[in-house]
């Protein structure tokens, strides 16, 4: 048979039965889901180190524009139920949507945690039977807590070596920098892969570290594992901007991207000289990128997704020239453990089963050793995080395409405490719920704010350079073509009302600017601006001392001014919840 | 002569010397052209051109619209070709250096072109390809803002094409 056929087969074959469970019915063992084929692969994603379990709010408004349009994973709410057949107000339900999210939260708990993934994933990987196992991490491991943050990540690498990570890719890892994500992976037991990182031309030239000189690709691209008795080939794809979303000074030697072709021809060398009998991508890509991906690169079978947090319960098959590939996006925060089984025969991928595991704490009982791992990791750090610093007195959330409460109040203490008359707070996916009624602490605080360029700043600026900035953001998160997108969510404003048409041209996304007191943004006119995290350097104060000390001066925070952010050419978008 | 190190030496030179990399890139970029990486082929520069000003296309050079810039150069209408190959960042990790690179599988190829839409002056370099040279470019180009990127190949009188729009960010703001 000659190649190009070979991979026919081979793909095709992946097709004929695609098994997903999602039924999920018996709460009595959610986890009991029997052996299924030779190979397992765990897949975790975007746990941004919370290491204990949280709260975290699936979105309401999560639109997809063009061809993405009422596509998974742009489906919310109710119309989400629907298109996987999920009944409504049960634990599923509340994993995988927003809807009555207050109320269920408190019957259903907090989700998550390393201990109770302990638990569950050694009972999946002895349920496959020794050797029969991948547990693989899709990034943003390494990031998003307090201790993560003053720990630069070291915490995550004991835990994730004790989880039993055997390979991982990245995103927020990078913001480390070199030095310091260097260290963490001499820590890491397993194998950090990315096939799209290269040296600079001048890192190149001056002899900079790479895995592979010749190619210049700076750390491993792909590992073969021998599992269940085939051979499977895992390929890393780490967050393709990481130099264009962060600052460009933690990463001054590397380049990055997509690197379509480069993978393909990865994919190819594989193919014809290694002969896996399986690939696999850990993709840190976003899923939308993942899905255009997929149908462009031929031969890998499964791409398993992460970055833009979208829980999805079953694979999306996507056909390309010459077969198919299953796409899979596992959500974030610990909340899901994607299970994907393979019944994988010489050269061929037969059967696949593909389970989104929702992980409730209440329903699984915690490991003692990872338990004790964490308490010693984080004992330093205990009294601060336990600081109650205000009571919510609504639901605060972050996760949405536009707006959210945490954001506002994130906005809301700036305009105050900088004095400044407009807030712009990024659109970060991660960051955890707090329920109404709850007392914030400093590590709720911190779970939204922890990243190694937390400087506010207050600069003027035009209201056409406002605009500007906005159009751009909105470009990242809405151009139809998903590899211009960046995978964040729209910069949350405020002290400003807009209105944004996503399915717009860029450039014409943006309008209706308006301050609070009702006064139109004009192009020319200067505003004075606050905000944090951006790319150029700066010398203001950690974010989270800002929002800290508004809140320390109030008992019970309530949120007085909601900016809106009117929506316009998106009617019947079932990527935007009723209420919304 | 293998004008990619040949540039870096000499740009690193100028480094040491303590002029900034900026102002080493925008010197390099003068006039849209940049000269590295190529295989073989010598693109037209302020130098060649000092050299061999006969040969200096500059009428296109000139041109602030594509068309017309296209229309100068080759005085026909590109047909896009899935035999051009044209490597371009979906978006730039630096508007000041963006890496193109450009290819080709077709025959009899004399000339490679790269159009850069946005840019005031949309002709950015023009390789003449001597015959029994690898047909493939390689280049460092300055964007200021997004644009589409056009490969254009000069095949057995013919005009090929290929294009990709390159986006130039202001970043920050990722997931």
């Amino acid at each position: 048979m000659r190649r190009r056929d070979v991979l026919k087969a081979f793909t095709a074959a992946a097709l004929l039965e695609v098994h997903p469970r999602i039924g999920l019915t018996a709460p009595d063992d959610l986890y009991d889901i029997g052996r299924f084929g030779n190979v397992r692969i765990l897949h975790l994603t975007d746990t941004h180190a919370q290491l204990a379990p949280v709260y975290f709010r699936e979105p309401s408004v999560n639109i997809g524009v063009g061809a993405m349009h009422g596509k998974p994973p742009h489906l919310v709410g109710r119309a989400f139920l629907d298109y996987f057949g999920i009944a409504p107000g049960g634990r599923p339900a509340h994993a995988f949507t927003y809807l009555d999210y207050q109320e269920a939260a408190h019957r259903y708990g907090r989700m998550g945690g390393f201990a109770h993934l302990k638990t569950l994933v050694d009972r999946l990987r002895m349920g496959a039977g020794p050797g029969n196992s991948l547990l693989l991490d899709g990034g943003d491991l390494l990031q998003g807590t307090g201790p993560a943050n003053a720990l630069q990540g070291a915490d995550m690498i004991e835990a994730a070596n004790l989880l039993g990570v055997d390979a991982m890719t990245g995103h927020w890892e990078f913001t480390y920098g070199e030095k310091t994500l260097r260290q963490r992976l001499k820590e890491f037991k397993g194998e950090f892969l990315a096939q799209n990182v290269f040296l600079s031309e001048d890192a190149a030239f001056n002899n900079a570290a790479a895995f592979d000189p010749a190619s210049g690709r700076v750390f491993k691209a792909v590992s073969i594992k021998e599992v269940g008795g085939v051979r499977i080939a895992v390929i890393g794809q780490a967050f393709p901007y990481v130099p264009i979303a962060h600052p460009k000074r933690f990463t001054p030697d590397w380049t990055f991207g997509i690197r379509e072709t480069e993978l393909q021809k990865l994919v190819d060398d594989l193919r014809t000289t290694q002969h896996p009998d399986a690939i696999v991508l850990l993709s840190h890509n976003g899923m939308d990128v993942d899905l255009k991906l997929a149908s462009r690169c031929n031969g890998i079978n499964v791409i398993l997704g992460g970055h833009t947090h979208d829980a999805v319960p079953r694979p999306i098959t996507v056909r390309n020239p010459c077969g198919a590939t299953l796409v899979t996006n596992s959500g974030s925060n610990g909340k899901f453990l994607g299970v994907l089984d393979l019944n994988v025969g010489k050269g061929v991928v037969n059967k696949v089963r593909y389970t989104l595991l929702p992980v409730f704490a209440d329903l699984i009982k915690p490991d003692r050793e990872m338990a004790a791992l964490i308490e010693r990791l984080h004992a330093p750090y205990a009294a601060q995080s336990a600081e109650g610093l205000a009571i919510a007195h609504e639901l605060l959330y972050r996760r949405g395409n536009f707006t959210g409460p945490m954001d506002q109040l994130i906005c809301n203490a700036m305009c105050q405490e900088l004095d400044a008359q407009i807030a712009l707070s990024p659109g970060f996916r991660w960051g955890t719920t707090v329920l109404a009624g709850q007392k914030i602490t400093t590590a709720d605080l911190l779970a939204e704010t922890a990243i190694t360029y937390p400087e506010v700043y207050v600069q003027d600026m035009t209201g056409g350079q406002l605009k500007a900035v906005m159009e751009d953001v909105a470009d990242n998160l809405f151009n139809p073509d998903p590899y211009y997108q960046q995978g964040g969510d729209m910069v949350r404003v405020g002290g400003m009302d807009y209105a944004c048409a996503p399915a717009a041209a860029m450039g014409n996304r943006i309008s209706d600017m308006t301050l609070d007191d009702g006064t139109p943004l004009q192009a020319d006119k200067t505003y004075r601006v606050a905000g944090w995290a951006s790319v150029a350097p700066q010398r203001g104060k950690p974010v989270s001392e800002v929002v800290a000390a508004h809140l320390r001066g109030e008992k019970t925070v309530r949120i007085r001014r909601v900016n809106r952010v009117a929506l316009k050419g998106v009617d019947r978008n079932p990527g935007i919840g009723e209420g919304d | 002569m293998n004008n990619n190190s040949m540039s870096k030496q000499t740009n690193l030179r100028r480094a040491r010397r303590g002029q900034t990399r900026r102002t080493i890139v925008q010197g390099a970029l003068a006039g849209g052209l940049a000269g590295l990486g190529l295989a073989g082929a010598a693109p037209f520069s302020r130098a060649r051109a000092a050299a061999d000003a006969s040969k200096w296309p500059k009428d296109a050079f000139s041109q602030k619209k594509q068309a017309d810039a296209i229309r100068v150069l080759y005085g026909k209408t590109p047909e896009p070709s899935d035999k051009v190959s044209l490597e371009a960042p979906e978006i730039a990790e630096n508007g000041a250096v963006v890496p193109i690179s450009v290819s080709t599988t077709l025959p009899d190829v004399t000339s490679i072109t790269i159009v850069v839409s946005e840019n005031p002056f949309p002709l950015a370099a023009n390789y003449p390809i001597p015959a029994g040279t690898s047909a493939m470019v390689a280049n460092r180009l300055k964007m200021a803002k997004t644009s589409k990127v056009i490969a254009l190949v000069e095949s057995g009188g013919k005009i090929f094409s290929a294009s990709k729009e390159v986006k130039v960010t202001v970043g920050g703001c990722g997931g």
